[in-house]
């Protein structure tokens, strides 16, 4: 036998030996994920949960619900955003908040919420557009109001533009519901989730 | 107030900010690509219970420090060198210690932390501590010679080398041990004809 080959038979046999399998690391996973919880080492938790618009990402820090990623967003770019403006320390594991929201979320689109109640983190959202998700978040069940109308509430009213931008650009979609701001004279406007969605939600709400 | 005061003002460390410009992947990403392989570098090196804690005190260590990670593109050799570091500690601490009743019916019937040390391993594992690092890391964790040289802080060309020579040296010890004591093999095929 040639030197080569014997070479490449050791090296393959070195490959595969002390293999370990699925279930042993999923069983480490779990290990260390409660571990990095108790040590406070999680910046961003993050879990799918399903509801009757699709799949939804719920992200969360310690503080509360930082991110809701809508089905048609694209749920990778959404966690290197966090890893950038939050933090990069972020697993894919539950945590007191999102098992909140989870709750919160069926609840909702069984019809039996009205108003949620989970802890947020606003860390995404400054200043204006802070104001203008603050105001939304005023806008009951069931209502819809307009662009110039959050754009009024939140202090500017001619900034209707910049209202429908911090409205599209909205990091907490259904929990802050900016599916009930349409445009003035009724029509729906954009949705980040679609606008089937939107009139999904709004249905719900029998708003429209 | 002059402007360069105000710039030297406005610029307290901020632990979300990082000093490098390279943007780092999600934790989870990095746990889902190198976990196995870390888990699998430690059980080879320890045995299954050994090996499962040093793998976790490697991932928290991880965990812990990875904002302060300079350079993301070398994120496995560092996250091996880390490993490599832990399980030092965990042999050092290998140490008697009085054992209960339970672990002494375990070994009694067999039973002992060296269980998954399997194959051609033990051999590995009396190769000389930079060769025996070097074949673990590129056959255990699958690491390129660039990121074994960050994770034994050596050179390329040494980490290659120790690879080499390695490799070279378990040929050598096989033929003079005799068979593997390994099914997934026949000894004539590591052994020389």
């Amino acid at each position: 036998m040639s030197n080569e080959k014997r070479a490449t038979q050791l090296e393959e046999l070195l490959r595969r030996s002390a293999s370990i399998d699925e279930e042993e690391w999923r069983g480490a996973r779990r290990s260390f994920t409660a571990r990095a919880h108790s040590d406070g080492l999680i910046g961003v938790a993050f879990e799918d949960h399903d509801t009757p618009l699709g799949t939804l990402r719920i992200n969360a820090t310690g503080a509360g619900i930082v991110r809701i990623a809508l089905p048609g967003e694209d749920f990778e770019e959404v966690l290197e955003d966090l890893a950038g403006k939050v933090s990069a320390r972020i697993l894919r594991t539950s945590s007191p908040p999102i098992t909140r929201a989870r709750h919160e979320l069926d609840d909702y689109f069984a019809g039996e919420l009205r108003t949620f109640t989970l802890p947020i983190d606003w860390t995404l959202v400054r200043a204006f557009r802070r104001r203008v998700l603050y105001a939304t978040a005023q806008i009951p069940y069931g209502e819809t109001s307009s662009y110039r109308g959050v754009a009024t509430a939140a202090g500017s009213p001619n900034a209707v533009r910049a209202a429908g931008s911090a409205l599209a650009r909205n990091p907490l979609p259904i929990i802050v519901p900016c599916h009930r701001v349409l445009r003035s004279g009724g029509a729906l406007g954009q949705y980040a989730g679609g606008l089937e969605a939107k009139v999904q939600l709004l249905s719900l709400e029998k708003a429209i | 107030m002059s402007g360069e005061k105000q710039m030297s003002d406005r610029r307290p460390p901020n632990p979300r900010r990082r000093p490098s410009a390279s943007p780092l992947v999600p934790f989870e990403t990095i746990l889902e690509q190198h976990g196995p392989a870390v888990l699998r570098f430690c059980v080879a090196r320890l045995g299954s219970d050994r090996g499962e804690e040093a793998s976790q005190e490697t991932l928290i260590a991880a965990l812990r420090n990875y904002e302060q990670l300079r350079n993301p593109a070398a994120v496995a050799g560092w996250l091996f060198s880390i490993a490599q570091h832990k399980i030092i500690d965990l042999e050092r601490s290998r140490t008697p210690v009085p054992i209960s009743h339970e672990q002494i019916e375990q070994l009694a019937g067999g039973r002992e932390d060296t269980d998954r040390i399997e194959g051609i391993w033990p051999q590995v594992a009396r190769l000389p501590p930079k060769q025996r690092d070097a074949v673990a890391l590129r056959y255990l964790a699958d690491l390129s010679h660039a990121d074994i040289a960050r994770a034994m802080d050596t050179t390329e060309e040494a980490a290659r080398r120790n690879v080499f020579e390695g490799l070279k040296r378990l040929r050598k010890d096989l033929a003079a041990s005799g068979p593997v004591p390994s099914h997934e093999m026949t000894p004539s095929a590591v052994l020389p004809t």
